[in-house]
Parts: C-alpha cells; sequence; structure tokens
C-alpha cells in the first residue's frame, strides 16, 4: 500500500449530502475483477450524459478548473449504502487521495484506509467554508499533512483534523494490514485451539 | 454486570486486544462473484492461502441471470466473474453453492435457511446487507474486499468497538402491516445516518412477535440507517428456525447448543447508550417517495412540500430528490401509478413474503398499465416450497413473470433492470438514484404492496384489500 504523508492538490466540490456508492461507481461497473482502471467509472451516471460518452458539462468535476483535483471536498454522510470497495478504487484511480467531508458512512471510511486514502471528517461549518473558498478561487488548493494533522489553506491559515492513532500511523507507514495481523498468529491459534476446547 | 447482545459477542472473540481496537475472531465468513475476486487474487500475489476454508462458504448470487439457467450467460464479463469465483473456490478449497446446486441463492437467504448463521457468532461477507444474519443473534456486518482479503487470511478482523442503540418497537402492528413497514418507519424516524457508529439491537412486543423472516427483513436494513450492525436477541422461535438445518454443528447435542445460543441474549437490565422507541400500531404500510429509504410516508401520506420544509439543505435534497422521481409536492402517494414490480431481494425474498404477495394476488390481473411483474425468490429452497404450496401457479395465473433465484432487479446488474422512466413498487432495500437501472424510479414497499399495486397499478392501502 501506498504511505500517505502530506498532499498539496488542487479541491474538488461535490455539493451533495447523502452521496451513495451506487453514485460513485454505479453497478455496471462492478463486473470487472480487476482493482484498477475504474477511473472512467466514476460518478458515471452524474459525469457522463446519457450517450455514454459525451461529459456532463453541468457535473462539477468536468470544469476545466478543477481538473488533476486530488482532494474531494464532500457533504455529510458521504459513501453510504453498498460495501463495494469499487468506490474507493474509483476515487483513487480517477486521481484524488483525500476526502474532506462532515461524516462517512462507516464501510466506505474503513475502505479508504485500506487503500491508503485519507477521509478527513471536519465540522460542518468548517466544511461549508472550504466550499465558498473552492467556489471562490479558481484552482483553490490545499495542503494536508497527515503527520501534522494539519490542513494548510492558500492564504497560510492552517486547520487540525482529529484521526484515530492506528489508523494514522497505517497510513503514514503504507502498513499492510494482513501483515499487521499475522504479528499475532500465536494468539489466532491460541484463540482457535481454546474454541475447539 | 447486566451485558447486552452485542457485549457479550464482542467479548466472546476477542483475539487481541490494542487500546480500543480489537482483533475479533470470525466465526462465519459469506462470500459471493462481485466481491472477491479481487481478494482470491491478492492472497495469490502475497502467497497466502484461506487459513480456515472450512468456516468459508460461496454463493453465486448478485450476477447471475433468472431466466435460461443451463444456459451458458450471455453477458461475457458476467460470465467471466462467475468463472473466477468457481476456480478461487477450486484453488482455495472453499464450498461453493454454484448455480445449479439445491442449496444456491441469494447469500443472505441461504445462510441461514442451511444453519450457517447461528446464535453468537460473528458474520462477515463483502456485502452490506449482512446484517440480515443479526436476526439470530449473530454479529453480523459487510465489509470491503480488502477486508474480504483479511478474513481470508487470518480468519479475523480489526474492529473498534461500536455504541449500542435499542430501538424498542412497542405494542402490535395492525393487520397487514410488516416488518418491511416496521424497518422503514425506523429509517424515516432516524434518518440514513441515525446509525452511524451504533450497533442496534431490535427490542420489544412487536419485534417479539415477528416471524424469523420478519426479523431478517428488519436487521437486513438496519444498515439504511447506518448502523455497523442489527441484532435481535434469540428466542424459542430462533431455536425452532434452526432445529434440524443442514449444517448445524454435529458433536454437539441439540441441547446443549440451545443453551450456548441463548446464553448470548440481552440480560435483563442491561443498558444501551441510545435508546429509540416506536409505536408499532401507530405504523401504516410504508412508500418511499424519494431516493434515499429515508425518505418514506404512510401510504395515506403525500410527497412533502418544499416550503413546509425548515432546513435549507433538507429543503434542496428533497427538491432533487423530487426531481429524480418527477413527482409534485403534496402528491398523494395512493394517486402515484408505476408500469414495474419487483418482488424479492435479500430484503423481501423468503417464502413469507411469497406467501404474503400470493394471498393477494390470488384471483386477480396485473395491470394492463405494467410492462413487467418480476417474482425473484431469494433461493432455490424457497422458490421448491413456493412451488410445493402452488404459489407460482396463483403468480402466473394474475401474469407475474417466475423466475429463478438471485439478486436479480435490486441491485440490477443482470438483464432484469429498469429503464429510463421506468416506475417501479420494489420490495428491494434501496431506491437509490439509478440503483435498479439508470434513470429508473424506485419505490420501496412491502411485498402486499408491491404486488396491490401490481394489481390496481398505483400505490393502494392494502388494509381495504379484498381478498379471494
Amino acid at each position: 500500500m501506498n504511505p500517505f504523508t502530506t498532499l498539496k492538490g488542487i479541491v474538488a466540490p461535490l455539493d451533495q449530502p447523502n452521496v451513495d456508492t451506487d453514485q460513485i461507481i454505479p453497478k455496471q461497473f462492478l463486473k470487472r475483477v480487476g482493482r484498477s482502471g475504474y477511473e472512467d467509472a466514476l460518478f458515471f451516471d452524474w459525469r457522463v450524459l446519457d450517450d455514454g460518452k459525451t461529459l456532463n458539462p453541468d457535473f462539477a468535476l468536468n470544469e476545466p478548473r478543477y481538473q488533476g483535483a486530488s482532494i474531494l471536498l464532500a457533504r455529510e454522510n458521504f459513501g453510504c449504502g453498498s460495501s463495494r470497495e469499487h468506490a474507493p478504487w474509483a476515487l483513487d484511480n480517477y486521481g484524488f487521495r483525500c476526502i474532506i467531508a462532515p461524516s462517512y458512512a462507516d464501510i466506505f471510511y474503513g475502505n479508504c484506509f485500506n487503500n491508503g486514502m485519507l477521509p478527513i471528517a471536519l465540522s460542518d461549518a468548517v466544511v461549508d467554508d472550504l466550499f465558498k473558498a473552492t467556489l471562490a478561487n479558481a484552482g483553490y488548493e490545499l495542503t494536508v499533512d497527515l503527520p501534522a494533522q494539519t490542513i494548510t489553506q492558500p492564504d497560510g491559515s492552517a486547520l487540525s483534523f482529529e484521526i484515530d492513532a492506528f489508523l494514522k500511523e497505517r497510513l503514514i507507514n503504507g502498513l499492510d494490514q494482513i501483515g499487521l495481523t499475522l504479528r499475532h498468529e500465536e494468539k489466532i491459534t491460541a484463540f482457535e485451539k481454546a474454541a475447539q476446547g | 454486570m447486566a451485558k447486552n447482545i452485542y457485549e457479550k459477542i464482542w467479548g466472546a472473540h476477542i483475539v487481541h486486544e490494542d487500546g480500543d481496537a480489537a482483533l475479533l475472531y470470525i466465526d462465519r465468513h459469506f462470500v459471493h462473484e462481485v466481491t472477491s475476486p479481487q481478494a482470491f487474487e491478492g492472497l495469490r500475489l502475497a502467497n497466502r492461502r484461506v487459513r480456515r476454508p472450512e468456516l468459508t462458504y460461496a454463493t453465486m448470487d448478485h450476477n447471475i441471470p433468472t431466466t435460461g439457467r443451463g444456459m451458458p450467460i450471455k453477458d461475457p464479463l458476467s460470465k467471466k466473474q462467475v468463472e473466477v469465483m468457481e476456480q478461487n473456490c477450486a484453488d482455495f478449497e472453499v464450498e461453493l453453492f454454484n448455480v445449479d446446486d439445491r442449496r444456491n441463492g441469494i447469500v443472505h437467504v441461504i445462510g441461514p435457511e442451511l444453519g450457517l448463521t447461528q446464535p453468537g457468532f460473528t458474520i462477515v461477507c463483502g456485502d452490506s446487507h449482512t446484517s440480515t444474519h443479526g436476526a439470530f443473534g449473530a454479529l453480523a456486518f459487510g465489509i470491503g474486499t480488502s477486508e474480504v482479503e483479511h478474513v481470508l487470511a487470518t480468519q479475523t478482523l480489526s474492529q473498534r468497538a461500536s455504541k449500542t442503540m435499542e430501538i424498542r418497537v412497542n405494542g402490535t402492528l395492525a393487520t397487514g402491516i410488516t416488518a418491511k413497514d416496521i424497518i422503514l418507519a425506523i429509517v424515516g424516524k432516524i434518518g440514513t445516518a441515525g446509525g452511524t457508529g451504533y450497533v442496534i439491537e431490535f427490542t420489544g412486543e412487536a419485534i417479539r412477535a415477528l416471524s424469523m423472516e420478519g426479523r431478517m427483513t428488519v436487521c437486513n436494513m438496519t444498515i439504511e440507517a447506518g448502523a455497523r450492525a442489527g441484532l435481535i436477541s434469540p428466542d424459542e422461535k430462533t431455536l425452532a428456525y434452526l432445529k434440524g438445518r443442514e449444517f448445524l454443528p454435529k458433536d454437539t447435542s441439540w441441547d446443549d447448543l440451545c443453551a450456548r445460543w441463548s446464553a448470548f441474549a440481552s440480560d435483563e437490565g442491561c443498558a444501551y447508550d441510545r435508546l429509540v422507541e416506536l409505536d408499532a400500531s401507530a405504523i401504516e404500510p410504508q412508500v418511499t417517495w424519494g431516493t434515499s429509504p429515508g425518505m418514506v410516508t404512510g401510504v395515506t401520506g403525500k410527497t412533502p412540500v418544499l416550503k413546509d420544509i425548515s432546513d435549507s439543505s433538507m429543503r434542496a435534497a428533497t427538491e432533487k430528490a423530487l426531481g429524480y422521481m418527477d413527482l409534485g409536492e403534496g402528491v398523494a402517494m395512493e394517486e402515484v401509478r408505476i408500469n414495474k414490480m419487483f418482488v424479492g431481494s435479500c430484503t423481501n425474498g423468503r417464502i413469507e413474503d411469497l406467501r404474503a404477495a400470493s394471498a393477494l394476488a390470488k384471483g386477480y390481473t396485473v395491470s394492463e398499465s405494467l410492462d413487467q411483474a418480476l417474482i425473484v425468490p431469494g433461493s432455490q429452497e424457497v422458490k421448491q416450497q413456493a412451488e410445493q404450496e402452488g404459489l407460482d401457479a396463483i403468480f402466473k395465473a394474475a401474469g407475474f413473470e417466475w423466475r429463478e433465484p438471485g439478486c436479480s432487479m435490486c441491485l440490477a446488474m443482470n438483464d432484469d433492470y429498469l429503464n429510463p422512466g421506468d416506475r417501479c413498487a420494489s420490495t428491494s432495500n434501496r431506491n437509490f438514484e439509478g440503483r435498479q437501472g439508470k434513470g429508473g424510479r424506485t419505490h420501496l414497499v412491502s411485498p402486499a404492496m408491491a404486488v396491490a399495486a401490481a394489481i390496481n397499478g398505483h400505490f393502494t392501502d392494502i388494509r381495504n384489500w379484498k381478498f379471494n
């Protein structure tokens, strides 16, 4: 897994609450058996018009100013619904490494960390301010510093964010969860033996 | 100290603790063809094996056609996914209930049917509706594909303890009101993120009165309220359902199993972090009007009026949902006409659902305004049982299509989907934009409400139904 330490990038806004994983990646793309190549599937039904080819000019991510964005700014309960890990894969493949929103659905939140992506939760008011700043300033960029737990705005002012210490450590070091768990293999075996009584 | 069921199951599965995180042992792992290929591939790349293949069971359900069984699957991508599942199960020695197996069906229908789902278990699957198994007093939840790989490799999962919420449904349901109406009313009350960070235990007289099928319907849609899992403490009904099921432990007596399972039930006087109460007698048949399961009202209700909504983001979300659903403000739900109907899914594809649906259908005909009305049993066992009872004959005589089991139009990965502009009465669990097909409009209802809508061509209060 790629480590996540700091990220400076363009912010793209998705101004809708309760964005579900069916929107992040519709079902027709779940027939594939790989983990990559999902960038074209991201927000497909919103991003692409009914002909299946033409980009929807009214969808924010298609605006020239947000091209190359690596930070997605979203609203509450982002990633609700289906457990499909194709959702973080599609976001990651498209170029998003960090999401900022007031809250996330549980399964999606966990799936992000398992793909080296950082979902940051900030208050509604702070997210609201970031939306305003993003819309008001073309090319608006933020610098996310995970070790310092800060987000620095273009004017140099910094916001801080909370994150679970264990998840932070995993992201910074790009640690594979299975490898971490297997350090406790003796305990797993002991648990199994005890259960068999 | 009195403990609730979640605390008991959690405590009994800790392999290793680190602060408030725990490595939990997983008793049962279900896999299906859509969210597992990348997990098995990960094992191959890291040269890892499945630690306990005998605790893992696989089925084909999400992506398979509901017609033309025995013929090759036409869609090459779907065909490939099914073949990859077969190969993975063969390579890693995981038992597969393949499409032609009498035990095949939707993962959350067959787990309980086969006795693979047991009280006190930890159960996971790469599918958010794994919460269904909580009806048996198991801690069951959906996971991502990386976690599927983790469970395959280690038979454990790293978890943080959730808060607990008791949802107590007091009183008795009115005639014709079902488990589906209870859970839709709950999601409507607490919201689609109301359960985030919680595990919910459903209690109260109305929950105790439900059959195991009904309890599965309630727990199934716990995820639509954002909760990690939903549980119901095991009781006599749980034990009666499980007795004699195929995969129960052979080396333990029935009495010992009952004692072990019953001990997981929440203790009298145990505590929860939050309590929500509902009055069952006040619940009417539910219909969703929007693009989220929480956008729901009673069948005698109307779509919202925007100026009555004070919160601006709620108003904007409502306006967008009504726009997608092509519904005006203040429209009576009984005036909303449909052109498609779907009865099935892990929410409502069980025998009790089909019995309820057929009771309404008997002696009636599907409205001419319907383009399609599908009945899709949740499993082969459900299908066989329904055919033995003659339910298929009632459906066919009324003009419904009787299909082979699978997830079908719930997520519309196969050929069962809505076209743009279609409006569907559906017994499934999600009414998200495009869930049942791009541009399709989904109204979530109980099986009886779906059938009534198909017969009349519009939503109908089944409390006034004239049964033949």
